[in-house]
């Protein structure tokens, strides 16, 4: 076997607890020989000392203590797997409302979501939630696995009342491409072979629609390049570069650029990637250096761009999912992180708090653990940001506790088109 | 809305977006956090990691020591091998001793041949106190172990240096936040996403320098615990063992009583990585006798305070 390069999908699961996520990744892994055979001897140990029959597919991802004593999913396991033609990185999410603010770090890096309903409940309300953060987070692409089909004798009639169910809230929350497969995670029936049970069903299987899915190569950046200074690098003879990670379209050497927010048009002279030294150009994902045909006082914090240009705001209206435990209010004050600045914010209006079942808004004071609310807010430098549907770099952000540091939200600039 | 491509159509080769994220990570960390230090063990995982640091703060020196947790029970090519790569770079070297531990009587001595991988927990938390380090860098990867899996890139200590796997912090995006009260910390894990095989593929690519005893050699080891472990001062033939001289590999190096070697054959990082590709059992699961005591003995280790 010759490795070969292959192109990522970053796909998340999401679903509400028990309807068998966990389940459907490690059935996955095993089917695709994705374990090593020592992984696989632990996960039937560890079944056999915990009770649970002769292999519990879920202890494949669920590795801590406590998930298996539980049975549940506490937070994102990250697993590796790679057929001929991709690499995937799977965040196996949980599902329990608790442990939302984990499945929002799972799905925030995703391309694709891979939905697991159980198709004798349909969609719960935690099902419902986890769609419209992962619309809300950009993810366009659903794989749903409509999943104990078992238990309902194989019914065409249940399966299509799900995709209704299911292509329903998609159209709502704006996905753009979804793949509703019959299974059952547990016997192995349309995950990696495909069915004997399902002769009505003339779709791919789960992994047959993972690998055939596109939804990695789309676009979530559709404004000009952006360049976020990390650091500066002193070069021999009193030159400087500046360092940071490309997003948005491709850079160039050439281009005429413009610092933000000093506003300073300038020109990228030489671009260095990692792996080329000096280049023409980088491309969303690359770490590269610049230099700049002006001297400036460019550094951490500040941001390169080529038109179209972000704007330059201490105000800024967002849509956010909090998960601090105490509740967010009017006056709140946090400090911010976006691209690589941190500055002091303060919430001056709560706008309303969504209804994730209805994807209504209604007014309301607070929002409480794992509420998704429209703010606006105020910071104390000046950010450079694009709405987050244009660019997810320069339009999320995170707020972070004054007194514990812990990250308590995410947010996302401007207003999800569905809200 | 159209569907424009994400990603570039010409360098996106997934080494290179792998080498960008981790070298992202640690600039980050190093603007983000006043006290960094890299934890630099010898082995390969920690000699890419020293290599991307390198390159991500050329033509600059590394704005951080590098420290390694020495259990006092090495591969000697190994600790060559680890002097030799500071001192190319011009780098600060700290070492945190297991010995000194025990000298010092911060944990009990587990005798001359005892496994003290355990015991580098204690070394390396005081090691952070002593030199008040907010974030180490590790060269932990998520498909090692499945505690492993579950952990944040930028991984939250509290004072007493535990990790609480069912209180991390939400990780949103590539905003890693860096920020932590004095006397906790943060480990951060720039090869998150690499696989083992991405490692040796990006070893090739870029001639990362590794300790002779990554290729195979021939050297006298003995059979237990279904592993092939090398005899030298700290592994003898126990009663009715059998010294053999076999063609041996080492998949991972850490302390010389509890690391397994592989039969192999390959001697060039081209075979290894063609090796790596096809290997029915895992790389810890091969070589580490120390995750074998229980089946979450790595999360223990862990909410210690370990790597």
């Amino acid at each position: 076997m010759e490795p070969v390069n292959t192109d990522i999908l970053r796909l998340a699961t999401i679903g509400s607890v028990d309807d068998g996520k966990s389940t459907l990744i490690g059935r996955l892994l095993v089917d695709t020989r994705q374990l090593f055979d020592d992984q696989l001897d632990a996960v039937v140990n560890a079944s056999e000392r915990r009770g649970v029959g002769d292999l519990d597919l879920s202890f494949v991802t669920d590795g801590l203590r406590a998930e298996r004593e539980q049975g549940i999913t506490i937070d994102v396991a990250y697993r590796y797997a790679s057929t001929p033609d991709r690499k995937f990185i799977i965040a196996d999410c949980p599902g329990h409302v608790q442990y939302t603010r984990n499945m929002a770090t799972g799905a925030s890096t995703a391309d694709l979501a891979l939905v697991v309903v159980d198709v004798a409940h349909g969609l719960k309300e935690q099902t419902r939630r986890h769609l419209c953060i992962a619309a809300l987070l950009g993810v366009r692409g659903l794989v749903v696995a409509v999943n104990k089909m078992d238990a309902v004798h194989w019914s065409s009639a249940a399966f299509q009342s799900v995709v209704d169910e299911v292509e329903t809230v998609s159209s709502e929350l704006g996905f753009e491409s979804i793949t509703c497969v019959p299974t059952s995670a547990l016997l192995g029936d349309n995950v990696v072979d495909a069915s004997d049970h399902t002769p009505w069903y003339h779709g791919p299987t789960v992994l047959g629609a993972l690998e055939s899915s596109d939804a990695g190569a789309w676009s979530n950046a559709t404004n000009g390049p952006r360049l976020p200074i990390q650091w500066v690098l002193r070069q021999p003879g009193g030159g400087r570069t500046y360092a940071g990670m490309v997003n948005g379209d491709t850079l160039h050497s050439g281009d005429v650029v413009t610092l933000l927010p000093a506003g300073i048009e300038t020109t990228i002279t030489a671009l260095n990637t990692l792996h080329s030294g000096a280049d023409t150009q980088a491309g969303a994902g690359l770490s590269i250096d610049v230099a700049l045909a002006d001297e400036t006082d460019a550094g951490r914090g500040d941001l390169l761009a080529r038109a179209p240009l972000p704007r330059v705001t201490r105000d800024v209206t967002a849509t956010v999912c909090w998960f601090g435990e105490r509740p967010l209010t009017t006056g709140s004050r946090l400090r911010l992180k976006h691209t690589t600045r941190v500055t002091p914010a303060r919430i001056v209006a709560l706008d309303g708090v969504v209804d994730v079942s209805t994807l209504t808004v209604h007014d309301g004071d607070e929002l409480r653990t794992n509420d998704i609310g429209l703010v606006q807010l105020q910071t104390a430098d000046p950010l450079v940001v694009d709405d987050y549907r244009d660019n997810r770099v320069t339009g999320s952000f995170v707020l972070i506790d004054e007194v514990t540091n812990a990250t308590v939200a995410a947010g996302m600039v401007g207003r999800a088109a569905f809200l | 809305m159209t569907l424009t491509p994400l990603r570039p159509q010409t360098t996106t080769d997934h080494l290179s977006l792998l080498e960008s994220h981790a070298v992202y990570i640690l600039r980050e960390v190093a603007a983000e956090c006043e006290r960094p230090v890299l934890l630099f063990s010898g082995g390969k995982d920690s000699a890419v990691l020293l290599h991307l640091a390198v390159k991500a703060f050329a033509p600059g020196r590394l704005p951080f020591p590098v420290m390694h947790v020495d259990t006092g029970q090495n591969f000697p090519e190994v600790l060559t091998f680890r002097d030799q790569t500071v001192a190319n770079l011009g780098a600060r070297l700290l070492v945190a001793s297991v010995q000194d531990a025990i000298d010092r009587g911060r944990v009990a001595d587990p005798g001359p041949h005892g496994a003290r991988n355990r015991l580098q927990t204690v070394a390396l938390l005081d090691a952070i106190v002593e030199h008040g380090f907010d974030a180490a860098f590790g060269g932990a990867r998520r498909d090692e172990d499945k505690a492993r899996a579950k952990e944040r890139i930028l991984s939250f200590r509290d004072a007493f240096g535990q990790w609480d796997p069912r209180q991390q912090r939400p990780e949103l995006w590539q905003l890693y936040q860096g920020r932590v009260n004095a006397g906790e910390h943060l480990r951060a894990f720039p090869l998150s996403d690499w696989t083992e095989l991405d490692i040796w593929q990006y070893i090739e690519r870029e001639h990362v320098a590794l300790p002779p005893i990554y290729f195979a050699h021939e050297r006298d080891v003995v059979r237990r615990d279904a592993m092939w472990l090398a005899v030298n001062e700290f592994i003898q033939p126990r009663p009715g063992e059998h010294v053999e001289r076999r063609l041996v590999r080492y998949r991972t190096v850490g302390d010389a009583t509890c690391t397994g070697a592989v039969e192999s054959d390959a001697v060039t990082v081209d075979a290894i990585v063609r090796e790596v590709a096809t290997a029915n059992v895992s790389e810890r699961g091969a070589t580490r006798a120390d995750d074998r005591f229980s089946e979450t003995a790595m999360e223990d280790r862990k909410r210690e305070g370990y790597f």
